[in-house]
């Protein structure tokens, strides 16, 4: 059996979270080119361009992309054929976390929910632990700003609501969202399993690239009507009231239970900056 | 372009138009969600706030640390929305200026029109340009609360857009 010490996972999420405070994927950064070129409303034109020239500045001076350095997201797809062995896997990643936050310079955002006292180094990580066939790990970071998690909504809807409630949905949260969560934005939506897995699936709908498709062709279907929806909102870069609302929606489904269909939007910023590892 | 420098003036403020694009310069004050708490903790106790609001510019912000040899990590607007609850009570006490970043409530729209103050937007997400023009950082006050303390900070050409002017007209409502 292969083993893995958790020390290696450690190691691999802290230079994972170095880079991605001060790096967009290229994906994104090719659908903010992309929106730019398009862009005909001159405020908005103004803020893309400024996106664009701050990841300039970011890569030339090693300074995160945005201030809000977030809280450290982890997917970990843990093959069920290996064997982790040292420090508990949890510990392991808040270790990474915290030394990359206190080495990157980056903000510690995490507070406890009452008292609003800061932990001071950046964690607990937010860790999703799936096991999967094979022997590798599969370490996803999305570190998640709040100006855009907080506009996420979940919606339980009546399977009588259908593919149409499930559109109606994801728009109505982009547009009650505004201008708040910094658009153009990025849509993961969750659609079936439950409560609690359908806001994770929104969340694992956001790690896919933008300008990529679910496989299933009905799904892909639904992510170009939200899309084409949601750009007739006119929220714009910024809110400034232009064409770009939104550079993407990824939609990510599992079966449900007779009765229902719930349904999650988690709306990701501009700044998009996951970082994928395989061990 | 059009180039200004902090403090406003009234005459400033009255020149600026909702869309227009403006590069700031000059002295402003960080506070975010727990330091307007704390300002508030301290008006309505009737104590003196360790830092002067007349004629000043707060920056919705919380800025990361500062790099060996820089001023300031990077440093791009919160979003004002969560701020808007504080924010006529401070333009009546003198406050002629914010930076953020989003659309505030029509409440605030009404205490800029009645202060002759202005809200700008800043790019949400652009901090390390914004950290970069950042020549001098200092906490002022209430420095337990990390990035959320109170910091004044001296900035040059900072590229922002008046969201919401001093006639009741707003950027996102065109």
């Amino acid at each position: 059996m292969r083993t893995i010490d958790t020390k290696t996972i450690e190691e691999t999420l802290y230079k994972m979270a170095l880079k991605a405070g001060v790096s967009l994927t290229e994906s994104c950064v090719a659908a903010i080119e992309n929106a730019k070129t398009n862009e005909t409303c001159p405020p908005c034109k103004f803020a893309l361009e400024t996106i664009l020239e701050n990841r300039r500045v970011a890569a030339e001076n090693g300074m995160p992309v945005c201030q809000d350095t977030g809280l450290a997201v982890v997917l970990m797809e843990i093959g069920q054929d290996i064997c982790l062995t040292g420090a508990p896997l949890k510990k392991s990643v808040d270790e990474g976390i915290r030394r990359a936050y206190a080495d990157g310079y980056f903000r510690k955002s995490v507070c406890d929910p009452l008292t609003r006292v800061n932990t001071g180094d950046n964690t607990p990580a937010v860790l999703h632990t799936e096991i999967v066939e094979g022997d590798k790990v599969t370490i996803t970071l999305l570190p998640k700003g709040f100006g855009s998690e907080n506009m996420s909504r979940l919606y339980m809807l009546t399977p009588a609501k259908g593919v149409k409630g499930i559109i109606d949905s994801v728009v109505e949260t982009v547009k009650l969202a505004g201008s708040r969560p910094c658009p153009p934005v990025y849509v993961g939506v969750g659609i079936g399993g439950s409560f609690d897995t359908c806001a994770f699936l929104a969340k694992k709908a956001l790690t896919r690239e933008v300008g990529t498709s679910n496989p299933r062709s009905d799904v892909a279907e639904i992510e170009r009507e939200c899309l084409k929806r949601i750009n007739e909102l006119k929220i714009g870069a910024q809110g400034f009231k232009g064409d770009v609302t939104a550079l993407g929606v990824s939609c990510e489904i599992a079966p449900t239970h007779i009765a229902g269909l719930p349904v999650a939007v988690n709306i990701q910023c501009h700044c998009i900056r996951m970082q994928k590892e395989i061990l | 372009m059009k180039k200004l420098t902090l403090p406003l003036t009234k005459e400033d403020v009255l020149s600026l138009h909702a869309g227009d694009a403006v590069s700031l310069s000059g002295v402003v004050l960080t506070a975010r969600d727990c330091a307007h708490k704390r300002i508030f903790e301290y008006l309505d106790r009737g104590e003196k706030l360790p830092f002067e609001l007349k004629n000043a510019t707060i920056y919705y912000a919380g800025p990361c640390p500062a790099k060996p040899g820089m001023a300031s990590g990077s440093c791009g607007p919160t979003t004002s929305a969560r701020m808007e609850s504080f924010a006529p009570r401070l333009f009546d006490l003198g406050l002629n200026s914010t930076i953020g970043k989003g659309e505030m409530s029509d409440e605030v729209s009404a205490s800029l029109v009645r202060n002759k103050a202005v809200y700008f937007a800043a790019v949400g997400g652009a901090g390390a340009l914004y950290g970069k023009n950042i020549l001098k950082s200092e906490c002022i006050a209430f420095a337990d609360l990390l990035s959320e303390a109170v910091h004044r900070l001296e900035i040059k050409d900072f590229p922002v857009v008046v969201a919401m002017d001093a006639y009741g007209e707003s950027v996102y409502k065109k």
